[in-house]
């Protein structure tokens, strides 16, 4: 039971950075139907960016508000304007290709320009355990989990309880009534895109002390999101934190009890299970086909 | 004008045959065998174009396709049997897979389509380097035997290279054949709208299936060829980035054009290939070519193929508000 308990807690905490990457990306969705192929290097780019502000001899605190803005004008602005913009009025499957693209570009840009190699990253908590009731547990787990929490639940009251953020909602509801009540509706698309760049950030300050900082960390990280975010439900923020935690959780389990060796394979078997039988997700609503 | 057209395309293609017939006699080793690559991953995209191009369906799992048809011809032949049962059994098997996979595309589609194929790219890859009895696992498979043909020997590249060409060429014989008959037609029909084909009484429950299935077992073919051609299997070529790319190549080439994959695969295998040795170009060759996809989607969405029509539309509109200008001004004159 000891055991259990445990895998389930750092099952949590990686879930929980799952959850981070998979809101951005039903945000990203919601507010203008981008799928974002490059989730996963969104992520992997300002964990690079802080060791280089790191490398240059900035302090920490100075290199993550540094990191924050440049991902900011890079992931926000630039890749809405550079890349989003020129092509919604192609509908859906130009976008995907052209983020296929860009996390190629990316990841094999790091790889070229900076290092092929993983480099260790610090961690926002100390090396420390805790022993409650037999169960071993260690800060990191508890702090990455904590703190992932707070953002996601945080970025939802944003948009519940402030009008920015129900002006952002109304625009992924209905873009054009959005504009008719006087919502500047590509003003509220950029904040999305921003947000989506600071819960990158977020998930690159918490995943990469674990698991390194490496060009294609980003790889496993943006399948892993993408299914989260489907598993929990596609047009709903909440699905994306349920379903990273489920996807987080179920493979910490199944790789101690049945397989290490096809624990990539949980988040799969989980999102056909649910496509196949709920092709909406957990918490979304269904849609119906259109002709 | 389009007759004047049809003949240039003949002759172009006829001249292009030539090239590849007598390529080899003027290349070195290396070069044969980089041109084997190539029209590998000609046949292999081929398959994806239809199933993407044509028929609208969005799969994102075709290098698994590629590697149960390179595993199957090499466990068989390990096993002891020919060549010549695996290639056949290697596209038999691809085609039945394809069709289950074809399921939940009547299901889900579009992006849901995408991921799940992904997945089942994912799956097929874990099997492949976990299940070591059957695959050898990461250490792979070697010593993979090439063929021999009527007591001709294949072993060598340029024998080899006249067999996968022969082939590459009848693999698009038979898809061009299949894209004008009613199949083709009823692919297309599906990928415009799939509503108003199965109002049009167009079956689009087996079409999808047999989109897939077709698909895959072009991807089987290649993924044989393959096997016996870089003689070595390991599940690296299988993954999930490798089927990515292959979709980057259909749609590069242009997604739709049946000579999309020619140029697409040589964008994709053969010039990453070709350049890797040389110091500076090869680390940037990926950085570049993710940033000209971008590039490319921005302005040319619909792939390199896509230009000359493109180019033709730009001049005939401008051709026609020339004649109306002028039209404009005799009026005009007139009055």
């Amino acid at each position: 039971m000891a055991d259990f308990l445990q895998l389930f807690f750092s099952g949590l905490a990686t879930g929980s950075i799952y959850a981070l990457a998979a809101l951005g990306f039903t945000l990203l969705w919601q507010a203008s139907g981008t799928i974002n192929f490059a989730q996963g290097e969104f992520v992997m780019l300002p964990a690079f960016m802080l060791l280089g502000f790191m490398a240059l001899g900035a302090p920490m605190l100075v290199s993550f508000v540094m990191t924050l803005l440049l991902a900011v004008l890079l992931l926000g602005w630039v890749f809405k304007r550079g890349v989003v913009d020129p092509l919604f009025k192609y509908g859906m499957m130009p976008i995907v290709v052209a983020t296929i693209g860009l996390s190629i570009a990316m990841r094999n840009g790091v790889r070229a320009g900076y290092s092929a190699e993983a480099h260790p990253f610090p961690s926002l908590f100390a090396d420390k355990l805790f022993n409650i009731a037999g169960v071993t547990v260690t800060l990191q787990d508890i702090g990455t989990f904590g703190l992932a929490l707070v953002i996601v639940l945080a970025t939802q009251a944003f948009l519940a309880k402030t009008v920015t953020g129900r002006a952002m909602q109304a625009v992924a509801q209905n873009t054009e009534s959005a504009s008719v009540l006087g919502i500047n509706v590509p003003r509220m698309i950029f904040y999305t895109f921003a947000i989506n760049a600071v819960l990158a950030v977020a998930a690159a300050l918490l995943v990469t002390p674990t698991y390194l900082a490496k060009f294609d960390m980003g790889e496993g990280l943006g399948t892993k999101a993408f299914f989260a975010a489907i598993i929990g439900g596609f047009n709903n923020s909440r699905g994306a934190l349920l379903g990273g935690l489920i996807v987080g959780v179920c493979e910490n389990l199944a790789a101690a009890y049945i397989s290490p060796a096809y624990k990539d394979a949980v988040a799969l078997v989980i999102f056909m299970v649910v496509i196949l039988f709920k092709p909406q997700g957990l918490l979304g609503k269904k849609v119906e086909r259109k002709v | 004008m389009k007759a004047a057209r049809n003949k240039l395309a003949i002759a172009a293609i006829l001249l292009a045959g030539a090239a590849m017939l007598i390529a080899p006699q003027f290349l070195k080793n290396y070069g044969v065998y980089l041109l084997s690559y190539w029209l590998v991953f000609i046949i292999a995209t081929m398959g994806l174009n239809l199933t993407v191009g044509y028929a609208g369906q969005k799969s994102l799992g075709h290098a698994a396709f590629f590697g149960i048809g390179a595993y199957t011809v090499a466990i068989l032949m390990k096993a002891g049997f020919s060549f010549w049962l695996g290639l056949p059994a290697a596209a038999l098997l691809c085609f039945v897979v394809g069709l289950m996979l074809g399921f939940p595309a009547l299901r889900v589609q579009a992006i849901y389509l995408a991921f799940a194929t992904l997945g089942f790219n994912i799956a097929i890859w874990l099997v492949m380097r976990n299940e070591e009895w059957l695959t050898g696992g990461t250490f792979g498979i070697n010593n993979i035997a090439r063929p021999a043909l009527f007591g001709l020997s294949l072993e060598g590249n340029r024998p080899y290279y006249y067999f996968v060409l022969g082939v590459a060429l009848l693999m698009a014989a038979l898809l061009w054949g299949l894209l004008r008959s009613p199949w083709g037609k009823a692919f297309t029909a599906l990928r415009d709208n799939p509503i108003r084909a199965e109002s049009l009484g167009v079956d689009i429950r087996s079409y999808t299936l047999l989109s897939f299935a077709i698909g895959a077992a072009y991807a089987g073919v290649a993924g044989a060829l393959f096997a016996s051609l870089v003689q070595f299997i390991e599940p690296a070529p299988f993954a999930v980035g490798a089927s990515i790319m292959m979709y980057l190549m259909v749609v590069v080439g242009g997604a739709g054009y049946f000579w999309g994959p020619v140029l697409g695969a040589a964008v994709g295998v053969v010039l990453p290939e070709w350049l890797r040795d040389v110091p500076g170009v090869a680390a940037w060759y990926l950085p570049m070519f993710g940033a000209a996809v971008v590039l490319l989607m921005i302005w040319l969405p619909d792939g390199l193929l896509s230009l000359p029509d493109r180019l033709r539309a730009r001049r005939a509109s401008r051709e026609a508000s020339a004649a109306r200008s002028a039209a404009a001004q005799n009026l005009g004159a007139a009055r």
